[in-house]
């Protein structure tokens, strides 16, 4: 890339930026230009010098002017009075003063209560990633901070398990991020096959991985294996595409390594030096053959086998592992199936194959760090399951079900005090059974959040909001992986004035010096910026924005030239050092060693007698271009291509309910109910249907009880809280049953959240079903539990 | 002066919409009911026991392939942003050798 990221030229000012967040998407970093005329935004352009993006943008940051100077942007700080909580009754403040009543509430509870009994509900894929936990640790002085689905249900799950088995950061494609002539660098190869596990990245450029790679793979060469319950545009094209049902992944998982392993056609060498725990492997999965797997997931014996074949046969692979890993509670057992199979065919840090790296560097570490400004005590307090869920409570987050139990009963201790951070959790995004925490958060004396709209969940039970500024609007650093596996650090610069705006570490600072000022020494953005570049190289912010990104070095196999341990011994950071497909330490846990299959816990066969009332099996979540989980609903080009929430139905099911595409669908369950649009197509089995998440509607009314539509597409009141894996991770989002009828006004849903009784029993009981069920029960690996 | 068509290698579209935002943007067209680009989607359909699904972007009477970015030497705004870089501006008379070059299984050209 050219040095230098501004110009002037013709009364504009060009700015070059890399994207993160706000509007949202991943730490992806795409490579921008950006046009100021007066001071206004007016023009966006991919930049082609960018050595991954290549002047290529997705639609949501082609639409970035329309976001940056949209009428309806929060721009100053506003408060509402704690029994107008639900009104439009928003009164404009200074900063001074919200800092001033941020302060005196905080100390408030810190007096009364205690800094535990502050929560911080953080969002996804957002900067809040990285500072949300230090606005907790470092600011409340609490240790209650998390990403908040039920089972911390999105890539917390995967990273923990590539941590346990791998001792490694988050294992990734290998498409050349790491080298400026990318595909042409001769060291690079091309993967033979790729599987897609759950995962739909053309459109959510999921965690910094830039989703059209795979695009510029299949034109060199690369075969796609897709593993889906959706048939995606990619799965329409893949070699083989098995059509599993919702949540029956470690079943696949297991079957695949019982052909791999039982046809010999792994790698022999790796998994002598490298792999721990083959022969147990073995031993296990003679038994889950593609015959027993065919029955459970309903995916052909043989395309179970021809696709294991065809993987394992075909060096160099490799494998993306996604969100359906994070989402149901089998989850964790379904990703040590799919980290054995990648290990034992020989794919680990190879060329072409999965590139594996040590975690946490910069921001990502720093953010943990933070955990020291927690008194020990305080510490000890964090609401992290530790009791049920022994292997949560090693991580850095409390636990959300825990958390949800806290505000509820104010047991162990009351929760008084909720901060949104980057987050929407009322529309269908993190929070299972929305009306539950909508009831238990209007019981907290004060909430607060930072945003850069109105959302439906400040508008519900917010009594303070902070102006958040647009990306176009700040000094930042994008960190793909969030740390964990990083190709390149890019500057985001600021281009336009934030007015009244602030970014994520600024609120953090300004928050920060009024209630904890020794942990936040820096003035600016640009000085903590270049403070955490410091601790790994000698440059500053100032060089990172001359040079646009940093491409950091890499090195394949770095397992064998101990650059995956800390103490610099060859090997894997795992107390065997070598990759555990059979685990040391999962006992510890209460854990089993070895993989296994549940069923999902509200499904065909484990809940047949409901089965009969909800006959179809609902999974959601899928990703739209236009759009990031809850955002963008008032962007009006974005909205164009969008305008309704979809429910996609298999053609023959929609047949035999009478639906027509376009016609308004009632979704539901014991939970709850919700209203999308039909959406016919073969995409989905004709048991399944797939409904999309993250509704809300910004033109609809914003006061309580309507709260911009919240309550009537929202997909997540038909998920229950509490069911959550042993290791603490994973839940149903992607797997429960439903019932669906043509309706004609999607006010059929609406639901008065005040209303709402939640289900007693957590356990095994919390769905009674009279009916013959599978074997496979997680009651029955994990008795009375 | 060169006269130019749209080419575009349409097993590659993934329908992503940045052509269709890339254009509103540079062409300033602010009804949403107007589109200077816009795709047209067939499938997912078994069809000889394949699956085809297939997007194809379609410009409107609003599109002038953009030829003052052409003249600057930029592609046009859809192809410059396109997602899976399936679309490209290529001079009329080259447009035959260019369309074997990308090989069959989908190839549109347009001259708007």
């Amino acid at each position: 890339m050219k040095k230098g990221w501004k110009t002037e030229a013709n009364g504009e000012v060009l700015v070059r930026t890399c994207g993160w967040s706000p509007p949202g998407d991943h730490p992806v970093g795409c490579g921008m230009i950006l046009t100021i005329k007066d001071g206004k935004l007016v023009k966006v352009e991919g930049d082609p010098e960018h050595p991954i993006s290549q002047g290529r943008l997705c639609p949501r940051c082609l639409a970035l002017v329309e976001f940056e100077n949209h009428p309806d942007r929060v721009r100053y700080p506003m408060k509402r009075a704690k029994e107008d909580r639900g009104l439009d009754t928003w009164e404009r403040i200074t900063w001074e003063e919200a800092l001033d009543i941020i302060e005196e509430e905080v100390h408030k509870i810190w007096d009364n209560y205690g800094p535990e009994s502050i929560f911080v509900s953080q969002g996804t894929g957002r900067q809040a990633s990285l500072y949300g936990p230090p606005l907790a640790n470092a600011c409340f002085k609490s240790p209650n901070i998390s990403f908040m689905m039920s089972g911390s249900s999105c890539y917390g799950p995967r990273t923990v398990v590539a941590d346990f088995l791998l001792g490694a950061g988050y294992p990734e494609l290998d498409y050349a991020q790491f080298f400026e002539k990318r595909y042409d660098d001769p060291e690079y190869v091309v993967p033979k096959y790729i599987i897609l596990w759950g995962k739909s990245p053309l459109q959510s450029n999921p965690d910094g991985f830039f989703g059209h790679s795979l695009i510029d793979l299949m034109k060199r060469g690369s075969k796609i294996i897709t593993i889906d319950p959706r048939l995606t545009w990619l799965g329409s094209r893949a070699a083989y595409h098995l059509q599993l049902r919702p949540g029956t992944d470690a079943a696949i998982g297991l079957a695949m390594l019982n052909v791999i392993i039982g046809e010999d056609l792994y790698d022999h060498d790796f998994c002598d030096k490298w792999v721990f725990g083959l022969d147990q492997m073995a031993e296990h999965v003679k038994q889950f053959t593609p015959e027993w797997a065919e029955e459970i997931t309903w995916v052909p014996a043989e395309t179970i086998r021809a696709a294991s074949r065809a993987f394992a046969t075909n060096a160099p692979s490799s494998i993306m592992w996604g969100l359906a890993f994070d989402t149901q509670q089998n989850g964790a057992q379904a990703g040590q199936a799919m980290l054995a199979i990648a290990a034992i065919c020989g794919y680990m840090d190879v060329p072409g194959g999965i590139i594996l790296a040590l975690p946490s560097s910069f921001m990502g570490r720093w953010r943990f760090e933070t955990g020291q400004f927690v008194a020990p005590e305080t510490f000890e307090k964090r609401l992290d399951a530790k009791e049920d869920h022994p292997a949560y409570a090693t991580g850095p987050m409390l636990h959300p079900d825990t958390l949800l139990t806290a505000l509820e009963t104010e047991q162990p201790y009351p929760i008084k005090m909720t901060y949104f951070y980057g987050s929407n959790p009322l529309s269908p995004t993190c929070y299972a059974e929305p009306e539950r925490w909508y009831n238990a958060l209007m019981k907290c004396d004060f909430n607060a959040a930072h945003d850069v709209f109105m959302t439906p969940t400040i508008m519900a039970v917010c009594d303070l909001v902070l102006p958040l500024a647009g990306f176009a609007a700040q000094d930042a650093v994008v960190l793909p992986h969030f740390g964990r596996n990083t190709h390149f650090l890019g500057a985001m610069n600021q281009a336009v004035d934030p007015g009244e705006c602030k970014s994520d570490i600024e609120i953090d600072m300004a928050i920060g010096k009024r209630l904890n000022p020794e942990a936040w020494p820096w003035e600016t953005a640009e000085e903590f910026f270049t403070a955490q570049i410091h601790t790994q190289y000698d440059w500053d912010f100032n060089d990172l924005r001359e040079a646009g990104v940093f491409q950091q070095k890499q090195v394949y196999r770095k397992y064998e030239k101990g650059l995956l341990r800390p103490d610099g011994e060859p090997g894997f950071n795992t107390p065997t050092g070598m990759i555990e497909i059979c685990s040391s330490i999962y006992d510890d846990f209460g854990e089993r060693d070895l993989p296994y299959f549940i069923e999902p816990p509200m499904s065909p066969y484990s809940t047949p007698e409901l089965y009969k009332e909800y006959p179809l099996v609902l999974t959601t979540g899928g990703r739209d271009f236009v759009s990031f989980h809850s955002e963008h609903r008032q962007i009006a080009s974005l909205r164009n291509c969008t305008p309704d929430p979809l429910v996609t139905i298999n053609p023959k099911t929609a047949e035999k309910y009478g639906i027509n595409d376009g016609d308004w669908v009632l979704i539901e369950n014991q939970f709850g109910k919700c209203c999308e649009r039909a959406r016919i197509s073969y995409e989905v089995d004709e048991r399944v249907i797939h409904a999309a998440h993250g509704w809300w509607f910004p033109e609809q009314e914003g006061e309580f009880p309507n709260l911009f539509g919240v309550w009537k597409s929202n997909i997540n009141k038909l998920i229950p809280m509490y069911k959550v894996g042993k290791l603490g991770y994973g839940a149903p989002y992607k797997g429960v049953l439903c019932k669906i009828s043509k309706v004609t006004n999607p006010d059929a849903a609406m639901q008065d959240p005040t209303e709402y009784v939640p289900r007693e029993d957590r356990g095994p009981n919390s769905f009674p079903d009279a009916g013959e069920k599978s074997p496979y029960l997680y009651e029955n690996v994990h008795p009375g539990e | 002066m060169t006269k130019y068509a749209l080419l575009i290698d349409y097993k590659y579209c993934t329908g992503c919409h940045s052509c269709e935002i890339a254009c509103r943007q540079e062409k300033h067209i602010e009804s949403q009911e107007e589109w200077g680009i816009k795709f047209a989607e067939f499938g997912p359909v078994k069809m000889d026991d394949k699956w085809y699904w297939n997007y194809v972007p379609v410009p409107s009477a609003l599109c002038d392939l953009c030829v003052d970015r052409i003249e600057e030497g930029k592609k046009p705004a859809c192809a410059h942003h396109c997602l899976a870089q399936c679309m490209e501006a290529v001079a009329v008379e080259d447009l035959a050798k260019r369309m074997e070059e990308l090989g069959g299984e989908g190839v549109a050209c347009f001259m708007p």
